[in-house]
């Protein structure tokens, strides 16, 4: 206190720091996003900055059928694999996160670094992995391939999602039901798994989003049929720079928002803070 | 009941195994493979190539010169959060977020208009008067930094965030009643207590710096390779995949030990700091 009385300027300078330099990266980190979401809206043929005008042009050429038939086919290539591999993340990564919870300590200490391994190693190592073994046994690069790799590499998000919550939980819980005389199916049904629902949601939301973006897997292992969207939309950039880009990238940017509103009307009540 | 759970584990286990413990296996063996049996000779072309090897230091630097940006970046507005409200520290969160979970290429496209010849740092300089033509930040290293550090800033933010929500404020008050002034309260208390979280964030961003393909190949150009985009390239292009298996391996090895090396040195400091 007495040094803060002596020389006021520190202070202030703390409170510029902070406030100051903290918003304004604040700024660098959200810019980006609002400046992709306003190209999107431009009316001019360039990617000039700030736009010339504001048309929907992009968005009606991108929703066009004959002109936009690859995009289309690539977005329905990335929905169906995202969406297939939550599907296999629920399989797997759900079961494990529940038998985990039955486990010793000291035995889910030695399995689970395994586990949580495929989020630790690049995943375009992976993918060239997965390409050799593939090739080894016969298999060409398709959508099942991809999806295959999808939830090798995204499942564990569903692990860990569902495990933050699992390890909260109260044992006894599902003991109690046992006790009360359910059967194991009904305590998993009524007990288990709505509990560990939020965790689950999340868990979704995560493998769903990092394979809707993935490149570095799909790289390797879709074919030629299957481009994925985030592919076509880095060949659309590295191609010619087409706006359409823009405004895929606006849908996108759209969806996060409201996935991520409606996430926090889901998941609140959940989650304490 | 303690053993019942392992049947659950079962299929995940064996996915594990089968199609990613396997693989890597076979990658490795893959890069040591040659007509005649166990060889090393493709890492000896990998590091008999003068380029290979300035392409690897580049991406350990490019990797580092991200931790370092995102670093700067990330500690302030972790602090921002630490000393705001509750619901400036909800729209922090929110404001994080949305960036991690929009897709990479979209944010990798944002840098393209930002960088380019007809973005907005051209203009503004143009404005001001700092360069008389219009000039483009795309395919230089710098370029490629700034947009790395922006892209990758939440990892960073969020493990900070993560330890300061479960903090309580008397933690800094204490310090403030003792007569600590501010600066000194944040390189007692405050960084000690998220150096933790700022491990775990070098660690995500330098291992998704060192991995990541699109915005390298989009922003750095053909001019800044580095190691995904060789991997790449000898896979798609030249169909060389023992070399790419060998750079895979080079790549996993090296950053492997960059990492563990961060992991000593914030373990290091972080004895110094409680002495």
């Amino acid at each position: 206190m007495r040094d803060m009385k002596e020389n006021p300027v520190p202070a202030l300078l703390y409170k510029a720091f902070v406030f100051g330099f903290g918003s304004l990266c604040v700024g660098y980190l959200v810019a980006p996003i609002v400046i992709a979401l306003t190209m999107s809206f431009t009316s001019g043929q360039t990617l000039k900055y700030p736009p010339e005008g504001f048309s929907f042009r992009w968005y009606e050429a991108l929703l066009d059928p004959v002109r936009s038939a690859t995009e289309h086919a690539a977005a329905w290539n990335s929905l169906k694999i995202a969406g297939l591999a939550v599907l296999g993340a629920l399989l797997f990564a759900v079961p494990a996160t529940i038998g985990m919870t039955r486990m010793r300590r000291s035995t889910v200490g030695t399995i689970e670094p395994l586990l949580l391994a495929p989020l630790v190693l690049p995943s375009l190592v992976y993918g060239l992995a997965a390409l050799i073994v593939a090739n080894f046994v016969g298999l060409q690069p398709s959508l099942w391939l991809t999806v295959t790799g999808h939830i090798v590499v995204f499942g564990p998000l569903m692990y860990r999602a569902a495990s933050v919550v699992a390890q909260g939980l109260n044992p006894s819980l599902a003991e109690a039901s046992t006790v009360m005389g359910a059967s194991w199916f009904t305590t998993l049904r009524r007990v288990t798994i709505p509990l560990l629902m939020p965790g689950i949601l999340a868990g979704a939301f995560l493998v769903f989003i990092q394979s809707l973006d993935n490149v570095s897997v799909s790289l390797f292992l879709a074919d030629a049929q299957t481009t994925v969207l985030p592919l076509r939309m880095f060949a659309l950039i590295e191609e010619s720079l087409d706006v359409r880009v823009a405004a895929i990238s606006g849908i996108l940017i759209g969806l996060t928002l409201v996935v991520m509103l409606v996430a926090r009307r889901v998941l609140a009540p959940a989650k304490q803070a | 009941m303690k053993a019942s759970g392992f049947p659950y584990v079962v299929p995940m286990l064996l996915l594990s195994v089968a199609f990613f413990a396997t693989p890597l296996a076979v990658l490795v063996g893959f890069s040591f493979s040659g007509p005649g049996g166990a060889t090393v000779e493709h890492y000896g072309r990998f590091f008999g190539d003068a380029f290979n090897f300035r392409v690897l230091v580049s991406t350990a630097r490019l990797g580092l010169e991200t931790v370092v940006g995102t670093t700067l970046l990330g500690v302030p507005i972790a602090l921002l959060y630490w000393h705001s409200g509750r619901t400036a520290r909800q729209v922090i969160i929110f404001l994080t977020l949305i960036p991690m979970l929009t897709s990479n290429v979209v944010r990798t496209f944002a840098w393209i208009v930002i960088l380019g010849r007809q973005g907005p740092i051209s203009e503004t300089l143009m404005a001001l008067g700092l360069t008389g033509s219009p000039i483009s930040l795309m395919f230089t290293e710098f370029g490629l930094l700034m947009a790395m550090c922006q892209i990758d800033l939440p990892l960073i933010i969020l493990p900070l965030i993560a330890i300061l929500s479960c903090t309580p404020v008397q933690f800094t008050e204490a310090a403030q009643v003792s007569g600590a002034g501010p600066w000194r309260i944040l390189v007692t208390v405050l960084l000690p207590l998220m150096l933790p979280g700022l491990l775990a964030g070098w660690i995500l961003v330098f291992a998704s710096t060192s991995s990541s393909f699109v915005t390298q190949a989009v922003i750095g150009g053909a001019r800044n390779v580095y190691v995904p985009q060789l991997i790449y390239r000898e896979v798609g292009t030249l169909f060389d995949w023992p070399l790419a298996s060998a750079i895979a391996v080079v790549l996993l090895i090296s950053t492997g030990c960059l990492l563990v090396a961060m992991t000593m040195i914030s373990r290091h400091r972080r004895l110094v700091g409680h002495a």
